[in-house]
């Protein structure tokens, strides 16, 4: 079923997801792959697509990680920043 | 803490102005100024009953609604500096130029599409607790996340006052808001204050006075969905509610919900309780404690705030 309201962009070559950026590398976010509460909840913390999203903090094991997104710091665990697609800010670095 | 905490990018629809401060906080001169109106407020403590006007107080966790519902009421509703500490919700009241303002503290949220138990009473109280005034407390610092909850209970309602607090603390780290042009922007008053050294309570008093008597119109700034296929399926939803529910305020917004697949609003509506705020908090209450031991949501980080 086609979504009432399409908010999301198509995914572009090269673009990748949050959990496989390394620390302090950014990127804008593209989709979220998620669905009903979870969905929204990241939505309402700042995770809507176009916003810039910077690996701020490392767990010494890797998971969690927290992420910088619309001036306020988030955790998220591996599995939850592998559904979200990203496009790369500086692809060189 | 990097000094500019705000990113370049601004996905909502109002862009939040940040630039490096360089110029005096609009406020500066107002809390010495000899016409000050502290004389004006006289602070009614929780003699909260027969009051003219109801005055909401909304926004993101740890904004400083306490420390603001405390300088309006004379309370001392207890202040810290964690999300999650205003559970349920706190009433007070205060008297200004004859006019009595019941004044409800909301627990923090992030967002009126609600996720968590909390969210859900603050939520509740926008939606049919019919405030006359709601005043969104927003974070300075954090001045784009923090739009998203103005923007939506701006959908709600246009009777808003957003409280710009923490210019203290955005001033300490380089930032400068452009209060006018936000306001300008939202169609609504935005004033900015540092409510922990009592700096722009006065104005925000006005403000709330001019909004609830209807001396300020607000033109606020309401985002579109464009949508004819949405309108479309809204309609018949909303008419389905108004005969359920006669006299249920902000259809538009629950049907929304519904669309949304909101547990919360599908629940009130199957038990009937939908408009019912007590009924509804009393359901709610309960679980409160059951939150903290949910695990599927994202953890937000504290951060450093001395």
């Amino acid at each position: 079923m086609q979504p009432l309201i399409q908010t999301e962009n198509p995914t572009p070559v090269g673009a990748t997801t949050l959990d496989r950026l390394a620390l302090h590398q950014a990127g804008r976010i593209l989709a979220l792959g998620l669905e009903g509460a979870e969905r929204r909840r990241l939505l309402d913390l700042g995770f809507v697509p176009g916003a810039r999203i910077e690996v701020e903090l490392e767990n010494p094991l890797g998971n969690p990680r927290a992420f910088r997104v619309l001036g306020g710091v988030v955790a998220l665990r591996t599995e939850q920043a592998a559904r979200i697609t990203i496009a790369l800010e500086n692809p060189a670095s | 803490m990097t000094p500019n905490s705000l990113p370049a990018s601004a996905p909502a629809p109002v862009q939040p102005v940040a630039q490096p401060a360089n110029q005096p906080a609009a406020h500066g001169a107002c809390a010495t100024c000899v016409h000050a109106r502290h004389d004006a407020l006289r602070r009614l403590g929780v003699r909260a009953e027969a009051a003219d006007f109801v005055v909401a107080l909304l926004g993101n966790p740890n904004t400083g609604k306490s420390t603001v519902f405390n300088a309006l009421t004379g309370l001392r509703q207890h202040v810290g500096n964690w999300p999650g500490k205003t559970v349920s919700r706190a009433e007070g009241a205060f008297e200004t130029d004859g006019k009595k303002y019941r004044i409800v503290d909301l627990p923090g949220c992030y967002s009126l599409c609600s996720s968590s138990h909390h969210e859900e009473i603050a939520r509740d109280f926008i939606l049919f607790g019919g405030p006359d005034v709601t005043v969104v407390v927003v974070d300075a610092t954090r001045l784009e996340r923090n739009l998203v909850i103005v923007l939506q209970t701006l959908e709600i309602t246009g009777r808003v006052v957003v409280a710009l607090n923490l210019m203290d603390e955005a001033k300490r780290r380089g930032l400068s808001v452009d209060a006018r042009a936000l306001s300008r922007r939202l169609g609504i008053p935005v004033v900015p204050m540092a409510a922990r050294h009592g700096k722009g309570i006065d104005d925000l008093l006005a403000a709330i006075v001019s909004v609830a008597t209807g001396a300020y119109e607000t033109n606020p700034h309401r985002v579109h969905y464009g949508n004819g296929r949405l309108t479309a399926r809204l309609e018949p939803i909303m008419r389905q509610l108004e005969q359920l529910f006669p006299g249920l305020p902000n259809t538009r917004w629950v049907a929304l919900r519904l669309l949304d697949k909101d547990h919360s609003m599908i629940q009130a509506v199957r038990e009937g309780t939908l408009g019912n705020i007590e009924a509804m908090t009393a359901r709610v209450m309960p679980r409160l404690d059951t939150d903290a031991l949910q695990d599927d949501q994202p953890a937000l980080v504290p951060e450093e705030r001395s």
